[in-house]
């Protein structure tokens, strides 16, 4: 909300002032401590104060020109000064705005002494733009025309005298949706003058009512109390439009409203002052002198204040609240609609040039029905924000007052006749208000807080924002409160509390600091993450960050079969569904990085893929968190992933983990969505399981391999190759690890011996490898795989294997003959089992 | 290198210069010390040690004469010569290992790589500068006692909205805030993408293991238009503290000891009033700007103060709705967005340089 500072020093008598800029400051940092948070600080009105009326007595040409002229005006006592102007919509005799040398206008314009065509100007006359004042640069401000008396007119009074305005400080202010009452200046006003401890001075409207009774000229009707518990009426004859005093139109411009003619610019004035929304209704076009609140109709339309028209009602119902389903309109007498509660006023009845009477409404409406009908309709205005967060309910009568005293001051400033306020209110109040009662414990208060504030003093703080003490205000152990109306956020103690922290200054309360009783650690999962990630790193590989939200047809390109967790209100379609894997978001984060010359790169990303339970549907979704290499380095490829996967195995100490390359599609052990293939190069990626052991069952936690060369196709990679690992961080956190008891390394010395076979291709190497283990028995200590050779020397679908096989005794040195027998052992073992031949 | 005017000072034995002519003594070492330092290379030297004291060499001619002296004489001689070819030697050993050294720096001068014409090889990557902040802050919370806890993404309208006291109405449960799930039949349960990460703080209590110490980092999701400071997949994180008798001076003095270990002690936090529906009183918490240290600059819009994060007394409404008794228990919360601080402390402008992945980008940090 933006609040001029002159509107808020107008009702508590605040210190601040324009012109002292620390003070400014000063009152700025006030209103952020009381949780007003100001957003922003506006000078205005800078010039207003050295800019004089002056009247113009002579205009000349000037020779060789003509855009500009001459011209001579009189600023006062006889005073004449000579200026050059260009704006032609003035005559003689004209009061103008004269901009002095030496004088400062808006945006840091100097007025100087200028000689333009040899004609000294020694001034400017000046534009509404000029002095912020309107938009209008056509010509000059006229503020008089010769003839028309005006008594205001006082040649060399500053325009700020004359138009009852200078310089000011606007705020914009923040207002949380708590506050409601501080959106208007009475609020702000309210919180800064207990704040200081100055005095709060509301404005009291009188009027001098006359003639008919105000209940006999128009009628108000609540059909429906549930969402319109009061309506009061004011009715006002014999008006004549007019503009509005030059202060009501600048406040509201300032405050971010139009002025518009009087009656509108009240009825926006109240609004702003009070924070009350009010509608003023041309009851000679409204149809019947009168108004009925109730329930719009489905398919119900009316064309509202903007020209629009607006579908109500209709809506579908929401769980078995019975307001859910309603807008609320105001109909005239014939029942038809002229208005949307809360929100707009409807077009059939505006205030325009013929409006000779005004019906004005002041209703109270429950407030998520002014709400729920703003967004169903999609208009959020001044008055439904604040009928939606809260009106104070007691402030109706007050605001209906204080209208009609604007209209009748407005018309009098203009010169026009004054209207005759019609005697009394029309009143509907089904549903009378009753303020909440609250009991605040101060032990309560000062142990939430940390302080030590007396009964007495809390009672204090909470007295200037309105709060009432009921009983003799002997300190108890208890202070019973009665909240006042304009606070419908406070309905508990703790709410009270807050105001009792609010009003003494959260910046006052010590600060404390409380240890915790344990040992602060991450957890297993956790910190198996950060390791990884670490490993991860090591290998070369820069962490990615790729969206969740994804496109559908993306996923498809990876692989994934589709059923994905669909988003119901998703932002674009291309961000319409739960990624069911890593594989897209990498893949195109390996295509920017391709794009921008850099195709050679490893990412990895940890991040959670979602997938339907499966079975019944409208279950929660599983959530299982992953993480994925993507190996698209020069020369990276399946083997690649391989020895990353054995890099990451190794760093974890990973035990037991089996690579399954021939089962493609590996069973589910537990119903769960588990990494698979899909998107991989069919004869190139393997499964990593922990084999089913004893009570353990199976479990799959990863996938390792190369990317489906048709998915780089379809993310339009240039790699050859890419290589892929992707592992469950649940399940990696699950699978057995390396025991932790030390093993004592021999003293004795070792045995290497080599042996090459000559394997079918079927066979996989770690076939050969495990039966060679195996049969060096307990000597073993390592067999590593040193060669690989298909070609010269070997038969069609036979290649190569060649191990070193270490073995070594713990106790003793190990005899020729005891390693030749390991030899033969191993060979007849694999020789004897496997369609594999030792090599000559 | 022993100086040659020790050789006369040395000379042992006065006496026996009647034997041996001492000049020719001095001839034959001033010979044999020229032709060492002469050597250039270890094979001169050995050559020259073979002049001076080889079989052939006027050393050995004269040794050989020791037999025609007399007993005494043989003595003091002996001991002349024997000192001499010592002297000798020790000259050669002196130069062989000055020669040995050049040899040396000149074989390993040949082997000369330099070094800065190393092609590259493969460096380490980089972790995500937002998982880099966040795990820095969870070291600083793990510092202060606390556990770190996670929980899923996809939640229910319970865990996001009504056990945390956030009314049917509130902007925050529309469908323009919030992502929700198309799951299986309509009018089941809603599911929606957490647009926090406050529900864990509604997991944690439902544990029902009291005190709560914990902090709650992870990925959250708004419907918010990417921009430069805005994305619809962010990262949160929050402290919840649950504990007898904690208060609101507890919390102003947290999160003063938390910004410090962040930080640094140099700067300074402060709180003003705000409103969330979960925590009351609640408040945003404000840090010194660290561009102009509290005087004033355009970044903190002539405040001095950056505001970082919100926080609050865990709203009676809350516990109540997780079995805690709030006359028994009292908590505070605060939480801030980890993408957000990235981008303050690294004079990040866009925030969508964290989701494009560009290795010219990641590789920064």
């Amino acid at each position: 909300m933006r609040a001029p500072l002159s509107w808020l020093s107008e009702l508590t008598p605040l210190a601040a002032d324009a012109r002292d800029r620390a003070s400014v400051v000063e009152l700025a940092s006030e209103l952020d401590s009381l949780g007003l948070v100001v957003e922003g600080t506006d000078w205005v009105g800078e010039g207003l104060d050295e800019v004089v009326l002056a009247r113009v007595l002579e205009i000349g040409a000037i020779k060789g020109a003509d855009k500009i002229r001459r011209v001579v005006v009189d600023r006062g006592e006889g005073e004449t000064v000579e200026v050059v102007c260009g704006a032609w919509n003035f005559s003689e005799g004209d009061v103008v705005a004269l901009a002095p040398v030496g004088s400062t206008l808006p945006g840091d314009f100097r007025i100087e002494r200028r000689t333009l065509r040899g004609v000294v100007s020694n001034g400017m006359l000046c534009s509404g733009r000029e002095l912020e004042l309107s938009d209008d640069h056509a010509g000059i401000l006229v503020l008089g025309r010769p003839g028309a008396h005006d008594g205001s007119i006082e040649l060399g009074r500053p325009l700020s005298e004359h138009l009852g305005f200078g310089l000011d400080v606007v705020f914009d202010l923040a207002v949380e949706p708590n506050r409601p009452d501080c959106l208007s200046m009475v609020g702000v006003a309210r919180d800064l003058a207990a704040r200081y401890g100055l005095p709060l001075e509301l404005p009291e409207p009188s009027l001098e009512e006359s003639g008919t009774p105000a209940p006999e000229l128009a009628t108000v009707e609540i059909e429906a109390p549930e969402l319109c518990q009061r309506l009061i009426g004011r009715v006002l004859t014999g008006i004549r439009p007019a503009p509005s005093p030059a202060l009501v139109r600048r406040r509201l411009l300032l405050a971010g409203m139009r002025p518009i003619n009087h009656v509108v610019d009240a009825s926006n004035y109240v609004m702003l002052e009070l924070g009350q929304p009010n509608h003023p209704y041309d009851l000679g076009r409204l149809g019947g002198s009168g108004l009925k609140v109730r329930p719009a109709g489905p398919g119900e339309t009316i064309v509202t204040l903007d020209g629009e028209t607006r579908l109500l009602g209709g809506r579908p119902r929401r769980g078995d609240d019975p307001l859910s389903d309603k807008d609320l309109v105001i109909c005239n007498a014939h029942d038809l609609p002229v208005g949307i509660a809360g929100v707009m006023g409807g077009q059939s009845n505006e205030i325009g040039e013929e409006t000779g009477a005004v019906l004005l409404e002041v209703a109270r409406f429950t407030p998520v029905a002014v709400g729920r009908t703003a967004r169903h309709v999609g208009l959020r205005t001044e008055a439904s924000v604040r009928f939606e967060r809260g009106v104070d309910p007691e402030q109706m009568e007050r605001a209906a007052a204080r209208f009609c005293q604007l209209v009748v001051e407005a018309a009098t400033a203009a010169g026009v006749p004054a209207p005759t306020v019609a005697p009394g209110i029309i009143d509907a109040n089904p549903v009378p208000f009753t303020r909440t009662r609250v009991t605040l414990r101060p032990p309560k208060a000062n142990a939430l807080l940390g302080l030590e504030l007396s009964p007495e003093l809390m009672g204090d703080l909470l007295a200037p924002i309105g709060y009432e003490r009921v009983g003799d205000g002997r300190p108890e152990a208890a202070l019973e409160l009665v909240v006042p109306s304009w606070r419908p956020d406070v309905s508990r103690e703790v709410d009270v509390i807050e105001d009792v922290a609010r009003t003494y200054g959260y910046r006052r309360i010590p600060r404390t600091s409380r240890r915790s009783p344990s040992v602060g650690r991450l957890d297993a999962s956790q910190s198996l993450r950060r390791r990884l990630r670490r490993v991860l790193t090591g290998l070369g590989a820069d962490e990615a960050w790729t969206g969740s939200i994804v496109d559908p047809g993306d996923e498809e390109l990876a692989g994934a079969p589709g059923g994905f967790i669909t988003v119901a209100n998703p932002m674009a379609a291309e961000e319409s569904v739960m990624r069911a894997g890593l594989l897209a978001g990498l893949m195109k984060a390996v295509r920017h990085n391709s794009a921008h010359r850099n195709p050679w790169v490893r990412l990895f990303e940890v991040g959670d893929v979602f997938a339907a339970r499966p079975g019944a549907g409208g279950m929660l979704p599983e959530e299982h968190e992953r993480v994925a290499l993507v190996l698209a380095r020069e020369l990276d490829d399946a083997a690649g992933a391989i020895r990353a996967w054995r890099v990451v195995a190794e760093a974890l100490g990973l035990a037991e983990v089996e690579l399954r390359q021939e089962a493609v599609s590996a069973p589910r052990d537990d119903g769960e969505a588990e990494v698979d293939l899909r998107g991989l190069h069919r004869a190139r990626s393997g499964l990593l399981v922990v084999p089913a052991r004893g009570e353990r069952a199976q479990s799959v936690i990863g996938a390792v391999g190369e990317v489906d060369p048709a998915v780089l196709a379809a993310f339009g990679l240039p790699h050859g190759r890419v290589g892929w690992l992707e592992l469950d961080l649940v399940r990696l956190a699950g699978a057995p690890r390396r025991p932790d008891e030390a093993k004592a390394v021999s003293r004795y010395p070792s045995s290497d011996v080599d042996l090459a076979f000559s394997v079918d291709e079927g066979v996989p190497a770690a076939a050969v490898e495990e039966t060679v283990r195996r049969a060096a028995g307990e000597l073993c200590e390592s067999v590593q795989l040193f060669d690989v050779y298909r070609g010269v020397g070997l038969a069609d679908g036979q290649r190569s294997l060649a191990f070193r096989v270490r073995l070594c005794a713990s106790d003793h040195t190990l005899a020729d003959a005891e390693v030749a027998a390991a030899r033969r052992a191993c060979i007849e073992a694999v020789e004897g089992s496997l369609p594999a031949t030792l090599r000559g | 290198m022993a100086p040659e005017s020790n050789l006369s000072e040395s000379s042992p034995s006065p006496a026996s210069e009647a034997a041996l002519d001492p000049r020719q003594l001095g001839e034959i070492e001033a010979e044999a010390r020229g032709g060492i330092e002469d050597a250039t290379d270890l094979a001169a030297l050995e050559e020259a040690e073979r002049e001076a004291l080889g079989r052939r060499s006027r050393f050995s001619s004269l040794h050989r004469t020791l037999g025609t002296l007399d007993a005494a004489a043989r003595k003091d001689a002996g001991r002349a010569l024997n000192e001499l070819r010592r002297r000798i030697e020790a000259a050669a050993d002196e130069r062989r290992a000055i020669l040995e050294q050049a040899e040396r720096e000149a074989r390993l001068s040949l082997d000369r790589l330099d070094l800065t014409e190393v092609l590259p090889g493969p460096l380490p990557g980089h972790l995500h500068l937002v998982t880099q902040v966040r795990e820095e802050l969870e070291d600083v919370f793990v510092g202060m006692g606390y556990e770190i806890a996670e929980g899923p993404e996809v939640e229910t309208d319970w865990y996001s909205f009504q056990a945390l006291n956030i009314p049917p109405d509130h902007p925050a449960r529309s469908s323009f805030d919030t992502f929700f799930l198309e799951l299986g039949e309509p009018g089941a349960e809603n599911y929606l993408l957490r647009p926090h990460t406050s529900p864990v703080q509604i997991h944690l209590l439902e544990r029902g293991r009291l005190p709560i110490y914990a902090a709650v980092p992870g990925r959250a999701y708004r419907r918010d238009t990417p921009d430069a400071t805005h994305l619809p997949v962010f990262h949160q994180v929050e402290g919840l503290v649950v504990d007898r008798g904690i208060s609101f001076g507890d919390l102003a003095g947290t999160i003063d000891t938390f910004v410090h270990a962040i930080f640094g002690e140099e700067v300074s936090t402060r709180l003003r009033p705000a409103y969330f529906p979960f925590t009351e009183p609640s408040a945003e918490f404000e840090i010194t700007c660290r561009i102009c240290h509290g005087s004033g600059c355009r970044t903190c819009s002539m405040t001095g103060w950056i505001e970082l994060g919100g926080c609050g007394m865990v709203h009676p409404a809350v516990f109540e709705a997780t079995g805690v008794d709030p006359e028994e228990w009292s908590g505070f919360a605060f939480g801030f967005g980890i993408d957000r601080l990235a981008m303050m402390r690294h004079g990040i402008s866009d925030l969508r340089s964290f989701v494009e992945n560009d290795v010219r980008f990641l590789r920064q940090f």
